[in-house]
């Protein structure tokens, strides 16, 4: 199997569940209200679980041990879609992203579920399962805001224009698209857009909201490649202010 | 499960007059029984003014006791204290949502008594009133803090309101695990470099007097609450909770090798209580009176929050469509 092309997709899996689950697990302490507080750092433990689940795989491979992978990169050495990093600003966006991001990634795990490559396989099958409870909170509440007020309905609205060309940098295009196919390791960064095309359209279509059509939006790419924001580099430096006291130290 | 140090107001002598003489003697021998009052029990004003006042206090400590650590949810060194600290702060989180649903069998609505804290009119436990500095600061709370308020619940679970003890007996069994996983974080300062163990010394100096302070003042100079005790609302004196909690846990700080920062501090083998250098209860009294170094910071982000929030609670309340139950 092509190692290279793996660990490509391993990374930048991993990396934007460690980074969303990250910026979810901000809410702690904040959210609308208690209810909406505890289900982000839920799913908060999740990402951050599978993320863990996704660097174990990588240090099977021969990568560094998921503390230092996580602790000690910098923000051009990661791989996360751009989405996962923007700050939680407030409530509509955190939901309009998590809505838009979970439906991808619980299409993602489904298909990888039948990956070739076994040891993604096993960790695919436990987290879908996982990811069916994420996307149900998204669906939920974007159709309930989503078909509200006047002021709910026009915030989601502005927030779903605002993600979305993040959101299809989700697709970016991997330089290993066609090995991962070939080798049956994963369908393709293209097949799971189309996919996720069709699942936004079905949810938005029950709101009141309008959603743009594809072809006008610009994708926003570079995430896969290292090029981030300039919002990154800080939220890693938070993430290992203390690991990076001393890194050879057991916390 | 951040709750304890209750602070009681002064009962006045007036405030048992009007109460049916007959009702009261009913009520006052089933909990000589044993038996838990429940909701929709007859009970005396009092009673259900003194216990909506100790839940929702206890509620109030759960939300803002998840501000000080949860600051340190996007620091903690690593995937496995990442993970449970995110776990442990999101349970804080939840036993307000258990304390507040409580709360409201006695005819308080949440919304009630988050515009009460916000506006300054109930407390929360003292001691979030102090920062958290370092990693260290966290883990003194995830242990200590979290190891007295199990001493307080312990024996408020026993206490006479069913639905408080009903969630209290949740509330304990979930901080089990909050002592486990604050106790191993400390062993691993404690155990560690010279760099973490003089954070979790310097961390131990910083919280100790908030620490003594967190039982609530002396018996000595504390409010007369006879009859709480009468009706288990109270179930320990002050006095009786710091030394149970000394008992406990100062062993566990020495074996650590910890020096704990009050020279006076050892057990008299006669009596069996702890002897200690009496706490500052003037600072008590200026900070929970809005004087301490966190009070308007942690009030501000709670205000904050609830105003941010507030467009989503009201698109909730007037959906379009109706609603219906997702199937899992």
């Amino acid at each position: 199997m092509n190692q290279e092309a793996i660990k490509e997709l391993l990374y930048k899996m991993a990396d934007d569940q460690l980074i969303l689950g990250h910026r979810n697990s901000e809410w702690t302490g904040f959210g609308p209200l208690l209810e909406e507080d505890i289900a982000f750092s839920s799913m908060a433990q999740d990402k951050v679980g599978h993320s863990l689940a996704l660097y174990t795989i990588l240090n099977d491979l021969g990568e560094q041990d998921p503390d230092t992978i996580a602790f000690t990169r910098n923000a051009d050495q990661f791989h996360n879609t751009v989405l996962t990093e923007l700050p939680n600003a407030e409530y509509d966006f955190s939901l309009i992203r998590h809505f838009l991001y979970d439906t991808a990634e619980a299409l993602r795990f489904e298909m990888l579920s039948h990956s070739s490559f076994e040891p993604l396989a096993l960790v695919a099958t436990k987290v879908r399962g996982e990811l069916r409870y994420h996307t149900m909170h998204a669906n939920t509440w974007v159709k309930q805001l989503g078909a509200a007020t006047e002021e709910s309905i026009g915030r989601l609205q502005q927030s779903l224009e605002l993600a979305l060309p993040y959101a299809l940098g989700i697709f970016e295009p991997s330089p290993y698209e066609s090995d991962l196919i070939k080798e049956a390791i994963f369908e393709g960064e293209k097949a799971l857009e189309e996919k996720w095309k069709k699942k936004v359209e079905e949810v938005i279509a029950q709101t009141q909201l309008h959603l743009p059509k594809w072809e006008t939006i610009a994708p926003h790419y570079g995430g896969r490649t290292g090029k981030h924001t300039e919002y990154l580099q800080p939220l890693l430096d938070e993430m290992s202010e203390v690991f990076k006291i001393d890194p050879t130290a057991e916390w | 499960m951040y709750g304890g140090g209750n602070t009681f107001e002064g009962i006045k002598s007036d405030e048992l007059t009007g109460e049916d003489p007959i009702k009261l003697a009913e009520f006052e021998a089933r909990i000589e029984r044993g038996e838990k009052i429940e909701p929709s029990d007859w009970m005396p004003k009092l009673y259900r003014k003194q216990l909506i006042r100790m839940i929702e206090q206890h509620a109030h400590s759960e939300i803002i006791g998840a501000l000080p650590e949860g600051t340190w949810i996007t620091r903690a060194p690593g995937f496995k204290r990442k993970m449970a600290l995110m776990a442990k702060v999101q349970d804080e989180v939840g036993h307000g949502q258990l304390l507040y649903s409580a709360a409201e069998t006695l005819g308080k609505s949440r919304e009630e008594m988050i515009d009460d804290l916000i506006n300054g009119k109930s407390k929360y436990s003292n001691i979030f009133n102090y920062p958290t500095f370092t990693w260290a600061d966290c883990c003194f709370i995830s242990w200590l803090v979290d190891a007295g308020a199990i001493v307080n619940q312990l024996a408020n679970a026993k206490g006479s309101y069913g639905p408080y003890c009903r969630a209290l007996d949740r509330i304990c069994a979930e901080e089990s695990f909050h002592l486990k996983y604050g106790h191993h974080c400390v062993i691993y300062l404690a155990s560690g470099t010279q760099t973490q163990r003089d954070m979790f010394q310097e961390a131990l100096n910083r919280w100790w007097p908030p620490m003594m302070h967190f039982f609530g003042p002396s018996d000595k100079i504390s409010v007369h609450t006879e009859i709480l005790m009468k009706w288990k609302v109270k179930m320990g004196t002050n006095d009786d909770m710091r030394n149970q909690f000394l008992d406990m846990y100062v062993p566990k700080i020495w074996e650590l090798g910890f020096t704990i920062p009050d020279p006076n501090l050892k057990k008299n083998t006669e009596t069996g209580r702890w002897e200690y250098t009496e706490p500052d209860w003037e600072e008590f009294k200026r900070v929970i009176n809005g004087d301490g170094p966190c009070n308007k910071e942690r009030l501000e982000v709670r205000r904050i929050a609830e105003e941010r929030g507030r467009w989503v609670r009201e698109a909730l309340r007037t959906p379009k469509t109706a609603y219906v139950t997702p199937l899992a």
